[in-house]
């Protein structure tokens, strides 16, 4: 199997992020928020990114941040793609009222933006990591609702499912092993897109102020604390900035790869 | 000047395959084909699926589908090589010299412009005619090929016409830049048998007419009999037999065509009496937010052992009483009693050994079973899930069973995307057989077949019947099929049933109106057929 160069490329910065977050203790030379010199100072050998506002390493910061905002993204996707494909296929194999209600709260949830929803639930709620990952999951569950029940209500009325269902199956038996296998690729294609979408709002978030509270690093809250050294021609907002966006292009650049592969696989579907 | 048309030789086709997994490579999709049309005489291709007849009516238009490839040969159209012939030269002859008329014309039509519109398009492009000249001798088409209205219906949209009347509108479209040659490619395949006959009486009326030579491509050796002069037989793309009609209706000479010829000539001595494992009582349903009874008051017997078939066309409601009798569809009114038992009208309700002893069949073998699965876990769910059976036992029953659809080995681990089309309908009917059922109910399991392939199926089941004692409720709008196989016969036209007995009864005279004209409308494999029964008809088909 050839691994295309964009894929590769892709494939490369995303596990290297990954490495980073997972491994974070061992890699990471200083303390998350251990002070160890002065307010931005330039880079050098002992910090090879500088350090930030109130003199902390800030490739320590780096490395600390990126493994709150990956474990925030990563548990956000899981939470709201569990939640909003078994819903959306419920709504899509039950159909009738229940379809209407799922959906119906569905569209209600949707129709306001949810950087609003999750400012006004925030605001009211002590924001620590649980809430955050919930708030984020159940907020982006609906775009997975959606997806999943639009795939799903293609599938239901096949005739293989037809015929699982006047042999007397479960529903869940319907659900995991006729439909979910049949709505795979383009759910794992969106999962890579949703994750980037996570990633990008937990850092709105903690921009805002309301996501992940200091002293813990993410990379939302480091572009914050560091914005004003913008003004002096100081970059150490721009090093989370990029990190954020070069993390995005490369989980797109795999979830592109997975989509090609997975589509042109024994009868999958397009 | 001499009188050929279209002269091919040596005509090579090749296509790139990309198989998961494996490189490309190169497929020969045509090798080695030659042929002659002669101006105003039709040339019959007929082959099975994969056989490459559209491919090789398309070359005549020097046309390759996505990714095939004309790689030798010669096609010459008047004289002219067109495979030579730059992208003004083919667009001079395409829709003017040659014209196609399409399977499908529900999927050719475009549904957002008015009939005429499209009718008129090629000749109005090429400079032909004026736009009034056009309409004209659209119209005078319209008429000739019996549609109703001629003036008004080329301000119709595709959607408000029947399929049999948008086929020939489609026609006429082929005929009206007045070209030397029409390439049809199955113009009458999608439609119903009783529509068939008089799209292919239309077709043939306008073909003698306006003597405009053509290559009628189809599957149906009894359709291509009625308008060919000469007919060649492809398999696997090569040339099987070539010759006049009557040659190759009356005396073929190779094996595979002979076999073409007496497709269909099962012989299935019926049953009779016998106690019955289903009985339909006054069944009236209708879907849900309708008005509309789409069965009325249907009663039918389905004796043990036994076939007993539903013929009609489409709309005639037979696959709605299948999903009654499976408990998809809950009946208005009336009951269902299956060995000795009332069953509940909703499928939910019924017990696990009720959804047992009634197994079903489908169409698209392809759509009826999960392409995520494997044949072992198509055939050995019902098995787990009825009997329990896991392991070692599970799989030497699937062996058991895919031995008795004649599969052999080798099977269980494969996907149902590397079936062939008869593969996937065996392993359907052994997913049934798993379930040990009383009766299966097979709706119209061979029509997506090819002629021969089907014919296999059809033993098979006549076969699995002795040995397993299973009744079958057979749903088809295939005449022959059901002289094949059936017991008892239920015709059925517009929800109800018209004519209802043992095959002899049902098939011997004297006939309602009805039965007549679907019998008649059967293509049989005579040259001249189609002629003698147009005059002796006694019922037009509705809808047209």
């Amino acid at each position: 199997m050839r691994i295309p160069l964009p894929a590769a490329i892709g494939l490369f910065f995303t596990g290297l992020y990954f490495f980073m977050a997972i491994f974070a203790g061992w890699i990471a030379p200083y303390g998350m928020a251990e002070i160890v010199g002065d307010r931005w100072e330039p880079w050098s050998w002992a910090h090879p990114l500088g350090t930030d506002s109130i003199g902390r390493d800030l490739l320590s910061r780096m490395i600390w941040g990126g493994q709150t905002t990956i474990f925030v993204a990563t548990m956000g996707t899981i939470l709201s793609f569990s939640m909003g494909s078994i819903l959306g296929f419920v709504a899509a194999v039950k159909g009738g009222w229940v379809d209407q209600f799922l959906s119906r709260m569905i569209d209600l949830m949707m129709s306001i933006p949810s950087l609003i929803s999750a400012l006004v639930v925030l605001s009211v709620m002590p924001v620590t990591l649980p809430v955050l990952i919930v708030v984020m999951g159940v907020l982006d569950a609906t775009r997975v609702f959606r997806l999943s029940r639009a795939v799903a209500v293609d599938i239901t009325v096949m005739d293989y499912v037809e015929a699982a269902r006047l042999r007397g199956e479960r529903q869940m038996w319907i659900i995991f092993r006729e439909i979910l296998p049949n709505a795979l690729s383009p759910l794992i294609a969106e999962m890579g897109l949703r994750f980037i979408f996570m990633v990008l709002f937990i850092s709105t978030l903690s921009f805002l102020g309301l996501g992940v509270q200091p002293p813990m690093a993410d990379w939302g809250g480091i572009v914050k604390e560091n914005r004003e050294a913008i003004v002096y021609g100081i970059p150490a907002a721009l090093v989370p900035a990029f990190a954020i966006s070069s993390l995005a292009i490369s989980v797109n650049l795999v979830a592109d790869w997975v989509l090609n592969r997975t589509t042109s696989l024994k009868g999958g579907r397009g | 000047m001499s009188d050929v048309l279209l002269e091919v030789k040596g005509l090579k086709i090749e296509a790139t395959a990309y198989p998961p997994g494996e490189a490309p490579h190169n497929i020969t999709i045509v090798e080695d084909v030659s042929f002659t049309v002669d101006k105003g005489k039709v040339l019959g291709l007929i082959g099975e699926s994969g056989a490459g007849k559209s491919t090789i009516g398309l070359s005549a238009m020097a046309y390759g589908r996505g990714g095939v490839r004309i790689t030798g040969g010669t096609v010459m159209v008047n004289g002219r090589d067109v495979l030579q012939a730059g992208p003004a030269g083919l667009r001079s002859l395409r829709g003017r010299e040659v014209t196609y008329v399409a399977q499908s014309a529900a999927a050719a039509f475009n549904p957002a412009k008015k009939l005429m519109e499209q009718v008129i398009e090629a000749t109005l492009h090429h400079k032909l005619m004026s736009r009034e000249e056009a309409e004209a001798r659209a119209i005078a088409l319209f008429a000739r090929l019996g549609l109703p209205n001629p003036e008004k219906i080329g301000n119709r949209y595709p959607h408000q016409v029947s399929g049999g009347q948008l086929q020939r509108v489609m026609t006429a479209m082929a005929l009206c830049p007045k070209p030397d040659l029409v390439v049809f490619d199955e113009p009458t395949t999608a439609l119903d048998v009783t529509t068939q006959i008089e799209v292919l009486a239309a077709i043939k009326e306008a073909i003698v007419d306006t003597g405009v030579a053509a290559l009628y491509i189809t599957h149906d050796l009894a359709v291509v009999a009625q308008v060919a002069d000469h007919i060649m037989v492809l398999r696997g793309g090569k040339m099987v037999e070539y010759g006049t009609t009557d040659h190759i209706i009356n005396t073929p000479t190779q094996a595979y065509t002979q076999e073409l010829v007496s497709v269909r000539s099962i012989n299935h001595k019926e049953k009779i009496g016998g106690a019955p494992v289903l009985s339909v009582k006054g069944i009236t349903a209708r879907y849900r937010g309708t008005k509309f009874d789409v069965l009325k008051d249907v009663t039918v017997d389905l004796p043990e052992a036994q076939t007993l078939a539903i013929v009609g066309e489409s709309g005639s409601g037979k696959s709605t009483l299948a999903r009654v009798i499976t408990g998809l569809l809950p009946p208005k009114s009336g009951e269902i009693i299956f060995n000795g038992r009332t069953l509940a009208p909703d499928f939910n309700a019924r017990s696990r050994d009720d959804l047992r002893e009634v197994q079903m069949i489908y169409q698209m073998a392809d759509v009826a079973m999960n392409p995520r699965q494997t044949v072992g876990t198509i055939i050995g769910r019902p098995l787990e899930f009825y009997f329990g059976l896991r392991g070692d036992a599970k799989k030497q029953r699937i062996q058991e069973l895919l031995d008795e659809i004649e599969m052999g080995e080798g099977f269980i681990d494969r996907y149902p995307a590397e079936l062939s089309g008869g593969q996937k309908q065996r392993v359907c009917i052994a997913r049934a057989l798993a379930a040990k059922p009383k009766m299966i109910i097979c709706d119209e399991v061979t029509s997506a077949l090819d002629p021969l392939v089907a014919d296999g199926i059809l033993k098979l089941l006549l076969n699995l019947q002795k040995i397993e004692n299973v009744a079958y409720l057979f749903i088809t709008h295939d005449l022959a099929t059901v002289r094949a196989i059936a017991d008892s016969i239920a015709v059925m036209y517009q929800g109800r049933v018209v004519r209802y007995g043992s095959k002899t009864e049902v098939l011997s005279p004297p006939f309602d109106d009805y039965t007549d004209l679907l019998l008649s409308s059967v293509p049989e494999m005579q040259l001249g057929w189609l002629e003698r029964t147009i005059a002796t008809r006694k019922m037009d088909a509705a809808g047209n």
